[in-house]
């Protein structure tokens, strides 16, 4: 594979050592974990920043004059100037909001520049495999201000369909898509909808919930205006996410939340808001979260996300191959077929008629999780005709053996129903 | 420990693969009404004859996992063919025999207001006492008790007076 001539494969069980959730057995065994796409484990060096922080650094950011609240705040504003170099931002310091996942993330987009630029019948284009952070804030945006939703449809081989795409964006101000889907694992083609987006004179928010975990991501490269990404899923704590917008755009954004933090005077007849990115962050911010986050960055970059793009390919077309190999026609793949540069480590699968809570539930008693259910994308499950699937999410604490014992264990799923 | 077998009994199993009561009534004279688990996607649809006071005939639509279509299932033979008091009271059982965990998760936030009179007697729910299990996997009540919440909507949408739905 193209991976192996420029870089090492990574080797999965070395480091497994580093995740303490993961290293070791439960109730004897490893335990197999499947579901990154929900929330990733986190190494050692991420529980260890942010107690070192608590114990050597902490007070409150952007307030006390003293020492301490100094070095706590020069330690926040680096973890944020970390976050932006990740996704390549121009401007790193300024260009990242922190919030508290990426759905506040899409929320604030929706909230602070919805509301202030768009009008009834104004119109704002997503797409049909969108997670419902990508959805409901729009949804409620169209409630309130009658603005009109379009959306890109899903098409053959579980890709958007882009052949109406000069149609479905003309006139519209915003382009709200995934760059990787949560179902499907289908990486999106954004360079055709960037384009397009851009003649129309609209603005492109990608939701990188799913992306930036998993290989290098680079706004500019991507010539996208806006992205929303989540601290959890790339090995960083709960808590804290990011919006990366161009800095000029956050200028002319008003703010999100009111409170402390993100203004520069309050009288009793009004308040004047602070600077980019502060403005948006009121009240204290998720500041041991932000150094985790930053602690997470560094791991994924020793590690190599590009290694771990290729790693996460080979899995998945390992996986592919012994599901299918073993099952046949009986397990059906809601997916692109394995393609390192457009598909993800996510495997989203029907097991004959079997319910997906059934074959999760099957699957825990044998050390083995999964998520079963909708994925927080209806308006996608019933595109694919399912209420629900089993979903084994890939990443670079994984290997073969995680996936060989996926595909022994579903046969005493089958013993089981069938 | 709980253990699979505590889950999925084979009464339980035999009305997933055998459904009972499955298909549909024509509205009117029979009430439609929905139930929804949105966390699985469950979704049970029932269909309500009521006459004199008695579920004259019932039919179980919908998909979902093993539990929550079993549990329908097994509900459609216990409550058809009864008076509605005795369905109500048969509700309130099942639900008492599931809502020890459910209170102690404080799941709704407010605790049952089953009396103790209402406590589970393995002997008059008969096979419903297989799903007894599911209390011992949180997760899974919920599947279990869909069929019964939907029930009990439906039962008070035609005492109030909406026999067809809406």
């Amino acid at each position: 594979m193209a991976s192996m001539t420029t870089t090492e494969p990574l080797d999965p069980a070395k480091l497994r050592a580093d995740f303490p959730l993961l290293d070791g057995t439960r109730c004897g065994r490893p335990l197999v974990y499947l579901d990154s796409a929900a929330s990733a484990q986190r190494p050692r060096a991420v529980l260890e920043a942010m107690d070192e922080y608590y114990a050597t650094t902490h007070a409150n950011v952007h307030r006390g004059v003293y020492r301490l609240a100094e070095e706590a705040t020069r330690r926040f504003e680096e973890a944020r100037a970390r976050v932006g170099r990740l996704v390549n931002a121009p401007e790193p310091g300024r260009e990242i909001v922190f919030t508290k996942n990426a759905t506040e993330a899409i929320n604030l987009v929706a909230y602070a520049w919805g509301r202030h630029e768009l009008r009834r019948g104004d119109v704002v284009v997503l797409t049909e495999i969108e997670h419902h952070a990508n959805l409901v804030p729009w949804l409620m945006l169209a409630e309130e201000r009658g603005i009109e939703l379009r959306y890109l449809p899903l098409g053959a081989d579980f890709r958007l369909d882009l052949g109406e795409l000069e149609r479905t964006v003309d006139g519209a101000r915003l382009v709200g898509v995934t760059l990787a889907s949560n179902v499907l694992g289908t990486v999106v083609d954004v360079a055709p909808i960037v384009q397009a987006a851009h003649r129309a004179g609209a603005l492109v928010l990608g939701d990188g919930a799913q992306l930036v975990p998993h290989r290098p991501v680079d706004v500019q490269a991507l010539g996208i205006d806006l992205l929303a990404f989540t601290g959890h899923k790339m090995l960083g704590p709960t808590g804290i996410g990011a919006l990366w917008a161009r800095a000029d755009l956050l200028e002319a954004m008003p703010p999100f939340l009111g409170g402390g933090e993100m203004i520069r005077d309050v009288r009793l007849d009004g308040f004047t808001p602070t600077d980019i990115p502060w403005r948006f962050e009121a009240g204290t911010p998720p500041i041991a979260e932000a150094i985790g986050l930053a602690a997470a960055i560094d791991y994924l970059e020793q590690v190599g996300l590009e290694r771990i793009h290729q790693h996460e390919a080979r899995l998945t077309a390992y996986a592919v191959e012994r599901l299918e190999e073993r099952y046949g026609d009986d397990l059906r793949i809601f997916g692109p077929r394995p393609d390192p540069e457009w598909r993800g480590g996510v495997i989203s699968f029907a097991f004959g008629d079997i319910h997906p809570h059934d074959v999760a539930q099957v699957l825990d008693e044998h050390g083995i999780c999964v998520r079963a259910g909708h994925h927080c994308a209806k308006p996608l499950m019933r595109c694919l005709g399912v209420g629900a699937t089993t979903r084994a999410s890939l990443y670079l604490y994984n290997d073969e053996h995680d996936v060989d014992r996926l595909v022994d264990a579903l046969e005493s799923v089958r013993d089981l129903f069938v | 420990m709980a253990g699979l077998e505590d889950l999925y009994r084979e009464i339980i199993l035999d009305h997933y693969r055998s459904p009972r009561n499955r298909g549909e009534l024509p509205t009117p004279p029979a009430h439609r009404v929905e139930g929804f688990n949105p966390l699985c996607g469950d979704e049970v649809v029932l269909y309500l004859e009521v006459a004199d006071g008695v579920v004259r005939d019932l039919r179980v639509a919908g998909q979902g996992c093993s539990i929550s279509q079993s549990s329908a299932s097994m509900m459609s033979a216990a409550v058809k063919g009864r008076p509605v008091g005795e369905a109500r009271r048969l509700v309130r059982s099942f639900k008492a025999m599931m809502s020890v965990h459910e209170v102690s998760l404080g799941e709704d936030g407010s605790p049952s207001d089953d009396g103790p009179g209402d406590a589970l007697d393995p002997s008059t729910l008969g096979e419903l006492a297989a799903l007894q299990g599911v209390v011992k996997f949180p997760v899974r009540i919920k599947c279990a008790t869909l069929s019964w919440n939907t029930l009990s909507q439906g039962l008070d949408e035609i005492e109030q007076g909406d026999p067809v739905g809406s």
